[in-house]
């Protein structure tokens, strides 16, 4: 069984691949470290305690006035900046995978079920993704943070950000989920195997979740892949405006911010050393989804 | 002219290198038209593509000698190869829908491919091209010219293609099937300008197809391939007619014949049909589907059935004019019998099976099965019991099975579906037994269909039809893309369970031959009209309609 997934096509084209090697590594460092932050990073960002003001503004160890203690310096606030990294991976990466499934689960669904129907119920679905597509995100962000405030008592407010962070993210991905399952829908239920299902008089969600769903996995795995980079990089730039995550719980783009503050002062390592990392992580993530295309696109190869 | 001695061709791979082509001799002589003929996978698109030096990469010729006139082909460089493409040797494709480009005027690409060969001005070049037209036969020439290839039909298409190739004055023309995606009566029409410009201009021709009876009509010698290799090389006369080796042989016999109906087909023994199976399952699927109260025979109605596509709308104001594919169509297609549909593209067969089995909703008519109204698309519940008995075998079984499930779960579906059997590991079972019905290993049910050949496919796909217990069966081109010996093993699988299970079929196909082979009765279809309908041999011996005679009098018979 192991033998054979290795001998596949797919993992053999993998395994002739430096870069897709190199980013799959990179992604997988990265994740792992994000995934055991609390095992790993010496201090936790979030206690306040746990760090102080006397340690603020350290530069890397390499540097002058460098501390072995904080390899890659700290911030103002005296937070390891490792450790800050880590936790703020963290965020990151939990909003952008809820952001993607959300996206995937609505996006498949609606797509799905408009190629399957057609006609008018197509049309009212696919008119509402051009809508939201002229939609930015950060104003669907801003849409439904107000909402958000308007409806849900003010204490609540800041315990879900994450939410209505996520809700904004995957509101302004599902529009490819719903238009790469759409086209490919419309191209399978004309094969005869989901014509031999509708004569036998099968329930359309079956055809459509049992027979359909399978035959396009293809292309959607690998916008999964590349959204997923996208819900990142949406979730950083959000946080980077103010939007996002508050500053004493930070994921990436909020560290991003912060540095902005230290960028002409000298303390350039607040702000390079998360954006170097925001980078490995969505470059090595889009490495990996265009290995993919690659593999799955038969026209491609 | 051409001579190919020792051809071998090599596709490498990364398990090693597949050889498609192998010691492959192959002489033209100007004017002759050599047929190359094989089932799929022996190589003859190969052997084309090789000779004209467009092999797919990675493939390459790995051994032998190809010469043209004094022309040592494989010596050439890409350039010189280039030149002597289209100067020397021409081709023609299988599908004159893809092989002209739509965005030009017929006019452009002849002029462009002449002027590319040689220095005529564009008067001359449109000249030529006029007269080469004129002598393909199509009419008004001057005219027709510079309409769009959309503008022709597929068969006048086709004899554009052929012009395209005929422009530059070639030696050698390779035609890799070019008569396929036509009609008969276009298919005969263009095979006898083949032969003409044969004879009168001197050209050579390999003819690559998988149909033997177009061989018949038009080859003068034939070379038979299998798996890469020569089984049998020739005059065409005596090839086909008296033939030396066992394949061959079992290759003719498994050809339908159009002039007289045979109990069963003969069919070569490749080794790959399993001999009779062990029984393993403990179940046997044909007692299953003899048992239970469902054996009574139905017969279907249809009375005045039309079917009408909305068109393309051309103005806003206007409502678009409807397309009739099927003008009050009425036959019956009698219990336990089976009703050959046939007509050509387009004629709305596939439609009728559609609105039958209740994907197409039918502007007005009556349908009845069994005597019982059977309710059109719409009307029909998802649990109409019509659902369970009538089903349907599809055309290209490439298709017509999910991919992404195994073959248990393929067969168990409508055992689940219909609640024939609760029990989830009896449905296995049963699955596996009605694997071994339609003669394939049981053990098969936990493959994926991709593992097997299309013939296989087809034979899975008969099985799940069946194991809905089904009383009425719609076959659609069942077997049009498969090669003739596996169509004579479906065709005679067929007619062993229609037999069997007194099954009332109806057999759409545009094979002449296969359905008299199948067919107790008959109904022709033209333009979404019935022509003729009745007993199936009288309409062989002595046809009435008109379109009937003409469409009998086109059919390449087998004259050995």
């Amino acid at each position: 069984m192991l033998w054979r997934l290795w001998d596949s096509d797919g993992v053999y084209a993998f395994r002739h691949s430096p870069a897709a090697i190199i980013a799959a590594s990179v992604a997988i460092l990265i994740l792992g470290g994000a995934l055991f932050a609390p095992w790993i990073a010496q201090s936790n960002p979030y206690d306040l305690s746990s760090f102080s003001l006397i340690d603020g503004l350290l530069p890397p160890v390499w540097q002058e006035f460098g501390d072995p203690r904080f390899p890659l310096g700290t911030d103002d606030q005296g937070r390891d900046m490792i450790s800050a990294i880590l936790y703020g991976a963290r965020l990151s990466l939990l909003i952008g995978l809820s952001a993607m499934v959300i996206a995937t689960v609505l996006g498949v669904s609606l797509g799905l079920a408009a190629g399957y129907y057609g006609g008018r119920f197509d049309a009212i679905v696919m008119r509402i993704a051009d809508v939201q597509l002229a939609l930015p995100a950060i104003l669907t962000a801003l849409l439904i943070d107000g909402i958000a405030r308007g409806i849900l008592p003010p204490s609540s407010i800041e315990n879900l950000r994450v939410v209505v962070l996520t809700i904004a993210i995957a509101l302004s991905l599902w529009v490819n989920f719903a238009r790469t399952a759409r086209a490919s829908t419309f191209v399978e239920r004309n094969k005869e195997y989901v014509q031999a299902a509708m004569i036998m008089g099968q329930h359309p969600l079956r055809v459509m979740f049992i027979h359909i769903l399978p035959n396009i996995m293809g292309p959607l795995l690998v916008i999964m892949t590349v959204d997923l980079a996208s819900a990142i990089l949406l979730e950083a730039t959000l946080s980077f405006l103010g939007i996002g995550l508050p500053a004493d719980s930070p994921s990436l783009g909020t560290l991003i911010r912060i540095g902005m503050q230290f960028l002409l002062s000298g303390e350039w390592w607040i702000l390079w050393v998360p954006t170097l990392f925001l980078v490995a992580l969505v470059v090595s993530i889009n490495i990996l989804g265009d290995f993919l295309r690659d593999t799955f696109n038969p026209r491609l190869r | 002219m051409l001579d190919v001695r020792g051809l071998t061709v090599k596709f490498p791979s990364r398990r090693g290198d597949f050889t498609a082509i192998e010691g492959v001799d192959l002489a033209v002589k100007p004017g002759e038209i050599h047929g190359l003929v094989g089932e799929s996978g022996a190589g003859k698109s190969t052997i084309g593509a090789a000779i004209i030096g467009l092999l797919q990469p990675p493939g390459y010729v790995s051994d032998g000698t190809m010469t043209l006139g004094e022309t040592d082909l494989r010596s050439l460089t890409p350039s010189q190869a280039h030149e002597a493409r289209g100067d020397r040797i021409s081709m023609i494709f299988q599908d004159p829908q893809t092989s002209l480009n739509p965005l030009m005027t017929v006019e452009d690409q002849l002029i462009e491919t002449i002027q590319a060969h040689s220095d005529a001005s564009t008067n001359t070049a449109r000249n030529r091209a006029i007269s080469i037209l004129e002598e393909i036969g199509i009419k008004n020439a001057g005219d027709r010219i510079k309409a769009y290839p959309h503008q022709f039909s597929g068969g006048m298409r086709q004899r554009v293609v052929i012009a395209l190739a005929l422009c530059t004055d070639p030696e050698l023309i390779i035609a890799d099937e070019p008569t396929t995606a036509l009609d008969v009566a276009v298919q005969s029409q263009v095979l006898d300008l083949i032969r003409r410009l044969a004879r009168t201009r001197d050209i050579g021709f390999i003819l690559i197809t998988h149909d033997i009876g177009v061989i018949a009509q038009v080859a003068d010698t034939v070379t038979v391939l299998r798996r890469g290799r020569v089984i049998e090389t020739g005059e065409t006369p005596q090839v086909l007619g008296q033939p030396r080796e066992a394949y061959t042989k079992a290759l003719m016999d498994a050809v339908p014949r159009l002039d007289r109906k045979l109990d069963r087909f003969s069919t070569p023994d490749d080794g790959e049909a399993p001999s009779a199976p062990a029984l393993t399952t403990g179940i046997d699927a044909e007692d299953w589907l003899m048992e239970g109260a469902a054996q009574e025979h139905l017969g279907l109605e249809v009375r005045d059935l039309s079917v009408r596509f909305a068109g393309t709308r051309t103005s806003i104001f206007r409502k678009p004019e409807a397309y009739v594919a099927l003008d009050r169509v009425s036959l019956t297609v009698e219990p336990a019998r089976v009703l050959g549909l046939v007509g050509e593209s387009g004629s709305g067969k596939s439609t009728l099976a559609k609105a039958i089995t209740g994907l197409i909703q039918p502007s007005e008519g009556v349908m009845r099965l069994g005597g019982e109204d059977l309710p059109p698309a719409r009307q029909r519940p998802r649990d109409h019991p019509a659902r369970r008995l009538i089903q349907m075998v599809f055309q290209d079984p490439y298709s017509s099975l999910n991919a992404r499930h195994r073959i248990g779960d393929i067969l168990a579906e409508p055992l689940a579906l219909y609640g024939l059997e609760g029990d989830k590991a009896k449905r296995r079972a049963l699955a596996a037994a009605m694997l071994e019905l339609v003669e394939m290993e049981p053990s098969n049910i936990d493959r994926y269909p991709h593992q097997f050949s299309g013939g296989q496919r087809q034979r899975i796909a008969i099985a799940r039809a069946l194991l809905a217990r089904p009383r009425f069966l719609i076959c659609d081109e069942p077997t049009s893309a498969l090669d003739v010996s596996i169509q004579a093993q479906v065709l005679n699988l067929l007619k062993d369970l229609q037999t069997k299970f007194g099954l009332s079929i109806l057999f759409i196909s545009h094979n002449l031959a296969v359905v008299r082979q199948m067919s107790d009765d008959i109904a022709v279809l033209k333009s979404g009209q019935i022509v003729e309908a009745g007993d199936s041999e009288t309409f062989f011996t002595t046809p009435s309609a008109p379109y009937s005679k003409e469409l009998l009098s086109l059919t390449p018979a087998m004259p050995y």
